[in-house]
């Protein structure tokens, strides 16, 4: 959800969406916590973040995924923009770009169940990765929609744990345009 | 690199802030900066030692406001450090240059809650524009540098360096950058050509334009090219709290200032104008009042160096990203040829501006009971002192008289914290201010309430020959907070009585840290006490005017409402004419 300013002006035809910005940053001590600073204090709520090195040891580069309207969008551009260790954010377009993200889960099996859960598996391409007495522990890898669906799934079977990584994604073809650069 | 070359990182340190062309620091020693005081004690760099961290922040801001070069604070870690959070928000909100240089725990003792720790760069993360922490001796240089870099280019803001003791003690060599590259940063100078051509089309074909005026006007430098576009396209201009001597206050196309206190004619003017042109402003809450119901017919120009600001609160129809002195000679040339073309008829919107100034002009009224006028007092100063004193204001009323009451007329003569609203700003400000401008008289426009709050320096301005003048304009009351328990809570005084025209007696406070102090309680001693605070050079003077305290701020637009709903005067709105409804 987006907290909006109460008093910003509305538009009619503006509507709330999920966004998926790469941030490329300078490596150094405390980008992350100005990031999420920045978040926190305009009032942006974020779906996911995720953070890592890059092809360059100077840089790290962040996938946020947010959830605002288009106005909010411009807003939350140009605030991170002014970040001095900030230095190009994309909007990634999820019909051009790769999305994925990592998923952890223990599903509870018995031996009635277990086959079932292991077909499961097969059919999303995903993997066993610990198997105990009562549990299977699956990896799956995906975009966000299939990710859920694999959960929809496996639900029934009662899910005992579940950790999920931050959305990580990548433009496709040779080189992304970035938002901030066109600006300057 | 032969010995010659090796210093200490805390000499690295001053020889960087001597590189950047400081000239004036104000701070206090304390542990962690103690290696930095060693070869502060032996430079070119005046110190000054104040008597708290935050007058060394605001006498930085003081200083930057007033010279337009970037202030300088210094503390020691923890307390020392969040000391200056106050100030450094304070200069961050108002766009003001200043670089704090804070002392750190030494590196490996970070993060173990060591005497004296407090995570500075966190802290002032959300109020700072950028905040170092630096823990080793060869990145101090490179780090003060691109601290001045930032501060004082693109939207100007407050940069917090904190370096840690043992890297103040380590040996290195000097290397100070010639150019700075930043990968992050790169502020955008010149608006694009094709955005200038659309701003000059918009006021072309405007009949009702405005030349809404804010801060970045003054931060630009940009007040003679700003005179030169009023006077071509003939609108009317309001200037806000932060860019009051932007443009001269005896113009005639100047309405005053917009806002929750501005003039009728410049709240109405804004309201009914079919283009704003924004230049500097950031369509703050207290000019546009409720946000949905400001300015509803008015297309908007906006010229801001930050491109954050344009579409931040109001939509923009034009944004014009860039230094605004750019802008507006660029914007000059653009109009001309548009008004060759089609040059608007202004005079039925200009007839109706100038008749809301001429029929809802600022006033006061003579307290009854023969006590004294606070607006009568800061008007006398103003009058008596002249458009070239610069005027330092705290927060409240006594600052929205001074903004109301005083005539400015050129830039970098009012100073006051406008967006964070600090009170106790004054002092320190001012002292900061003289510093910068030794030559020009400077008065603190002081409340009671914000006199209490940071007065110690008065002591620090004694020492250090800085002869500041501070009206003290003594309401014995937290003067803007009980208006408004006047105003909105039933006349409930809840904690606003100060009890200052008996507690403290402040021309003995004054005399006590070596000012001299003079106490005022009728109006017809005014202008002879003013004349005589004016002749005296060689000390700080304070004045205690004791005045009325049911005084009001008017015209208000209250908190949350439309700037279609101001009120001139309590209980009485303008009666407009049946046409302008």
């Amino acid at each position: 959800m987006t907290q909006s300013h109460p008093d910003a002006p509305s538009s009619s035809v503006s509507f709330s969406k999920t966004r998926t910005l790469s941030v490329l940053v300078e490596n150094s001590p405390g980008v992350l916590a100005r990031v999420s600073s920045l978040f926190s204090r305009r009032g942006y709520n974020i779906d996911s973040l995720a953070v890592g090195p890059t092809e360059n040891p100077n840089f790290s580069r962040m996938t946020i995924v947010i959830n605002v309207e288009d106005h909010a969008l411009e807003q939350v551009i140009a605030q991170l923009d002014k970040l001095i260790n900030v230095i190009s954010i994309t909007e990634l377009d999820p019909v051009i770009s790769v999305q994925r993200e990592l998923l952890l889960v223990k599903v509870s099996t018995d031996e009635k169940t277990r086959s079932q859960v292991l077909e499961t598996v097969q059919l999303f391409r995903a993997k066993v990765v610990d198997v105990a007495q009562d549990a299977v522990t699956i990896e799956a890898t995906g975009n966000t929609e299939k990710i859920s669906a694999l959960l929809r799934v496996l639900e029934p079977y009662g899910i005992l744990e579940l950790i999920q990584s931050g959305l990580v994604a990548m433009s496709r073809g040779l080189k992304p345009g970035s938002i901030s650069e066109d600006k300057r | 690199m032969s010995d010659a070359t090796k210093m200490t990182g805390a000499s690295s340190l001053v020889k960087a802030l001597e590189a950047s062309g400081v000239d004036v620091m104000f701070g206090i020693p304390g542990g962690a900066i103690l290696p930095a005081y060693d070869p502060i004690f032996d430079s070119k760099i005046r110190h000054i030692l104040v008597r708290h961290e935050q007058g060394a922040g605001h006498a930085a801001t003081g200083y930057a406001q007033a010279t337009g070069r970037v202030g300088v604070c210094i503390a020691t870690s923890g307390p020392g450090a969040t000391n200056l959070v106050t100030p450094l928000a304070d200069a961050q909100m108002d766009s003001v240059p200043i670089v704090a240089i804070t002392g750190q725990v030494a590196s490996g003792a970070i993060g173990t809650d060591a005497f004296q720790e407090a995570d500075i760069r966190g802290i002032t993360m959300p109020v700072t524009k950028h905040s170092f922490l630096v823990t080793r001796a060869e990145d101090i240089a490179r780090s003060v540098a691109e601290a001045f870099h930032i501060a004082s280019t693109g939207r100007p803001g407050a940069v917090l360096v904190d370096i840690a003791k043992d890297a103040l003690q380590m040996q290195t060599e000097f290397n100070f950058p010639k150019s700075i590259e930043l990968g992050g940063y790169n502020p955008k100078i010149e608006a694009p050509a094709e955005a200038i051509r659309d701003a000059a089309a918009l006021i072309a074909q405007s009949k009702a334009p405005v030349l809404y005026i804010g801060g970045g006007a003054i931060k630009a430098g940009a007040h003679k090219e700003l005179l030169k576009l009023a006077e071509l396209t003939g609108a009317p201009v309001v200037t806000t709290l932060m860019a009051r001597g932007a443009f001269p206050d005896s113009h005639p196309q100047h309405l005053g200032m917009p806002g929750m206190h501005g003039t009728v004619a410049a709240v109405t003017a804004l309201q009914k104008a079919d283009l704003l042109i924004t230049l500097g402003a950031r369509f703050d809450d207290r000019v546009t009042g409720k946000l949905s119901t400001f300015a509803p017919g008015a297309k908007i120009i906006h010229a801001d160096i930050d491109p954050a600001e344009i579409g931040k609160n109001r939509r923009a129809d034009v944004g014009l990203v860039g230094d605004l002195k750019l802008t507006i000679e660029a914007l000059i040339p653009a109009l001309k040829s548009e008004f060759k073309k089609n040059q608007p008829d202004l005079s039925a919107w200009l007839s109706q501006a100038y008749g809301w100034r001429t029929r809802f002009p600022l006033g006061y009224d003579h307290p009854t009971d023969g006590s004294v006028s606070p607006q009568y007092v800061i008007e006398r100063i103003g009058k008596m002192s002249g458009p070239d004193a610069i005027y330092v204001a705290g927060v409240g009323q006594h600052q929205m008289w001074a903004s109301q009451f005083i005539s400015y007329e050129k830039p970098r003569t009012w100073l006051n914290s406008g967006g964070l609203g600090t009170m106790g700003y004054a002092v320190p400000a001012a002292m900061g201010a003289k510093v910068g401008a030794p030559d020009t008289t400077v008065w603190a426009i002081d409340g009671d309430g914000c006199f209490q709050m940071t007065n110690q320096e008065l002591v620090t301005c004694a020492l250090n020959n800085i002869p500041i003048k501070v009206a003290v304009i003594n309401n014995e009351s937290l003067g803007m907070v009980r208006q408004w328990q006047t105003l909105f809570y039933n006349e409930r005084y809840s904690n606003t009585e100060l009890h200052s025209k008996r507690i403290p007696d402040f021309a003995k406070l004054a005399d006590a840290m070596g000012c001299v102090g003079l106490t005022c309680d009728s109006t017809k001693d005014v202008d002879k006490i003013i004349a005589q605070a004016m002749e005296i050079n060689d000390r700080p003077v304070v004045v205690d005017f004791s005045v009325h305290r049911d005084a009001m701020v008017w015209p208000m637009v209250a908190a949350g409402t439309s700037n279609d709903d101001i009120v001139n005067a309590r209980s009485l709105a303008p009666i407009w004419d049946s046409q302008e409804l």
